[in-house]
């Protein structure tokens, strides 16, 4: 009796789909956004008229200036700076780097020191150290015994403001490239090295061969990002006067006055190779990640995981 | 000159067919002793199975005898000689790094997590020690690792990297990578405990292979049944020292020790 009762107080089924169906889905109304959005419409307004109406800003002047020998002399010696630099701070940090994991304490110690020492010091007043070291040092010779002097050169002959720049900029930059090879390095398993050691590979075989390699992949995208911000960092060597981007720039508008579009000029070509950097850099992030996501598969990632976790278990 | 096998034997008492010869081995860590005495004879062509808790001290046994890990205490024979040490007037000189990796070279290892190098095709792992150690030419290392690849049974994944094979076919990889080097004896670290339980039995078929093929091994692990099957002798090791060894099939069906008992009932 009760059990009638109970089926005929329930709606049907079909026609609960019914009332579903029927029934109107309202927006959530955010307020927030709304407001937020107006907000930055207005702000984005009144900064596109400041650049446009303000006349100090010069553009046509800046267009003028834009193609300038001397400051495609300035973009030109800034592009080689940043290669060289970047390029001799890859060498010597991996040196560092290498020895920062070294059995020896001394070593160990020593790129310790270096990276604390190159990292902690500002790149400005390195720069000017090396520019200046001939007060410290007036020249540098070979004596050797019963051969006599084998040669002798005075410091400001080779310091010249571009070689100091090379020099102070790339042992700068190296403490940090010695930080992102180190990291890297860890972060291949040390079962790499273990098997490696075991089939009777010679340490330095194993750096070489199966250590650095894998731990390219874990350099390269920091390093692009180190290469970047070298680029502006070399707009320091201006303060030895070398004749990079900005010092072009600085010696144009120092006769001229035109200092705001020159300025523009200058921002103007650091953003254009930024942005190509890192159109490149966003290729060479996606060659990298391919070969690992191309054979890695979901898959076998959920394979790996689950052999991961009974690796943890076993041991525990 | 010494560390001869032959001057050996006849000082230390080491047998004629002896693969695997350690008196008093101890290896402390600071203030850990993890082996406090162990004493083994592996005859060659022989399996030797080494079981026991976590801890136990026989994975650090295990690398003792390759070197990885440098012995506190006691001697450690591979095939009659030294592999860390050269023995001159009554002194051990710990030998130079090429020297040492040319001796480790004829110790095969097999790891857990089997180390596959992941950068490096199936082929290239197998050549990559035969080319760069043993100095063997490209041509005849390819053609040796594409018959080792067919007697482990993975001739079509030789292109392959690792990541892209089962963890009982990495292992297989790697146990023809070992042998790739013409190895004198292979060491296994547990080298299914981290295998799903259908893929253990493929990599314990390549070993017992190699086992009838009269390859010397020294093999740490749980697996009870493949000890009692292949091995030559069953090792139980506990707290650094070797609680009871003998025949397998004797010691799992009558073991004498209680310690031994208690483990053999928990993990059969």
């Amino acid at each position: 009796m009760s059990k009638v009762d109970a089926s005929e107080t329930r709606p049907q089924p079909s026609s609960l789909v019914a009332d579903v169906d029927r029934l109107v889905v309202v927006p959530r109304r955010n307020y927030g956004i709304w407001i937020g959005t107006a907000l930055t419409l207005v702000l984005s307004f009144f900064i596109l008229r400041a650049f446009a109406v303000n006349p100090a800003f010069g553009w046509e002047t800046a267009a003028g200036y834009l193609f300038h020998p001397s400051i495609m002399r300035g973009l030109l010696n800034t592009l080689i700076l940043t290669v060289v630099i970047m390029a001799l701070a890859i060498i010597i940090g991996t040196v560092v780097a290498v020895m920062r994991v070294s059995p020896s304490p001394v070593l160990r110690g020593f790129a310790g020191a270096y990276v604390w020492f190159f990292r902690g010091v500002p790149a400005l007043i390195q720069l000017i150290f090396w520019f200046n070291l001939a007060l410290l040092v007036r020249e540098f010779s070979l004596t050797l015994p019963f051969v006599g002097e084998v040669f002798s050169i005075r410091t400001n002959d080779f310091m010249t403001p571009f070689f100091s720049a090379v020099v102070a900029l790339s042992l700068c930059e190296a403490g940090y490239m010695a930080e992102i090879i180190r990291a890297g390095i860890k972060s291949v398993p040390s079962g790499q090295s273990e098997a490696a050691s075991a089939l009777g590979m010679p340490y330095r075989n194993i750096l070489k061969r199966i250590v650095l390699p894998q731990a390219m992949r874990f350099v390269v995208p920091p390093t692009g990002n180190e290469a970047i911000n070298l680029l502006k960092m070399t707009s320091l060597v201006t303060f030895i006067a070398v004749d990079d981007l900005f010092y072009s720039a600085q010696s144009i508008y120092a006769r001229t006055f035109e200092t705001i579009p020159l300025l523009i000029v200058v921002a103007f070509w650091y953003l254009a190779v930024v942005s190509i950097m890192s159109v490149g850099q966003h290729f060479l992030e996606r060659h990298f990640g391919r070969s690992e996501t191309r054979t890695d598969s979901w898959a076998l990632r959920v394979v790996r995981n689950a052999i991961g976790s009974r690796a943890k278990e076993f041991s525990a | 000159m010494s560390n001869t096998p032959s001057e050996n034997r006849v000082r230390f008492g080491v047998p004629e067919n002896s693969m695997v010869f350690a008196r008093g081995v101890r290896k402390s860590y600071g203030q850990l002793e993890v082996l406090k005495g162990v004493d083994i004879d592996v005859p060659t062509g022989s399996v030797a199975c080494i079981i026991g808790p976590s801890g136990s001290g026989k994975s650090t046994f295990l690398r003792c005898i390759n070197h990885l890990e440098k012995l506190t205490g006691g001697i450690l024979l591979v095939d009659g000689a030294f592999v860390g040490y050269d023995l001159r007037d009554d002194r051990l000189y710990e030998v130079k790094d090429d020297e040492l990796c040319q001796r480790r070279a004829e110790i095969g290892m097999l790891f857990q997590s089997f180390n596959l190098f992941s950068h490096m095709t199936v082929m290239e792992n197998l050549i990559e020690a035969p080319i760069h150690v043993r100095r063997m030419p490209a041509e005849q290392a390819k053609a040796e690792a594409l018959e080792l690849l067919a007697r482990v049974g993975l001739s079509e994944k030789v292109d392959r990297y690792p990541r892209e094979l089962s963890g009982g076919q990495q292992q297989r990889v790697a146990i023809a990578r070992a042998m790739a080097m013409k190895p004198k004896v292979l060491l296994f670290d547990e080298p299914t405990s981290a295998l799903d339980p259908e893929l253990v039995g493929e990599v314990l078929q390549v070993m017992r292979d190699l086992a009838e093929a009269g390859m010397t091994m020294v093999v740490v692990t749980h697996e009870i049944g493949f000890a009692r099957e292949i091995g030559d002798q069953l090792i139980f090791m506990d707290g650094g020292v070797i609680v009871e060894q003998g025949d397998p099939r004797e010691m799992i069906a009558n073991p004498q020790s209680p310690r031994t008992r208690e483990f053999l009932s928990k993990v059969l």
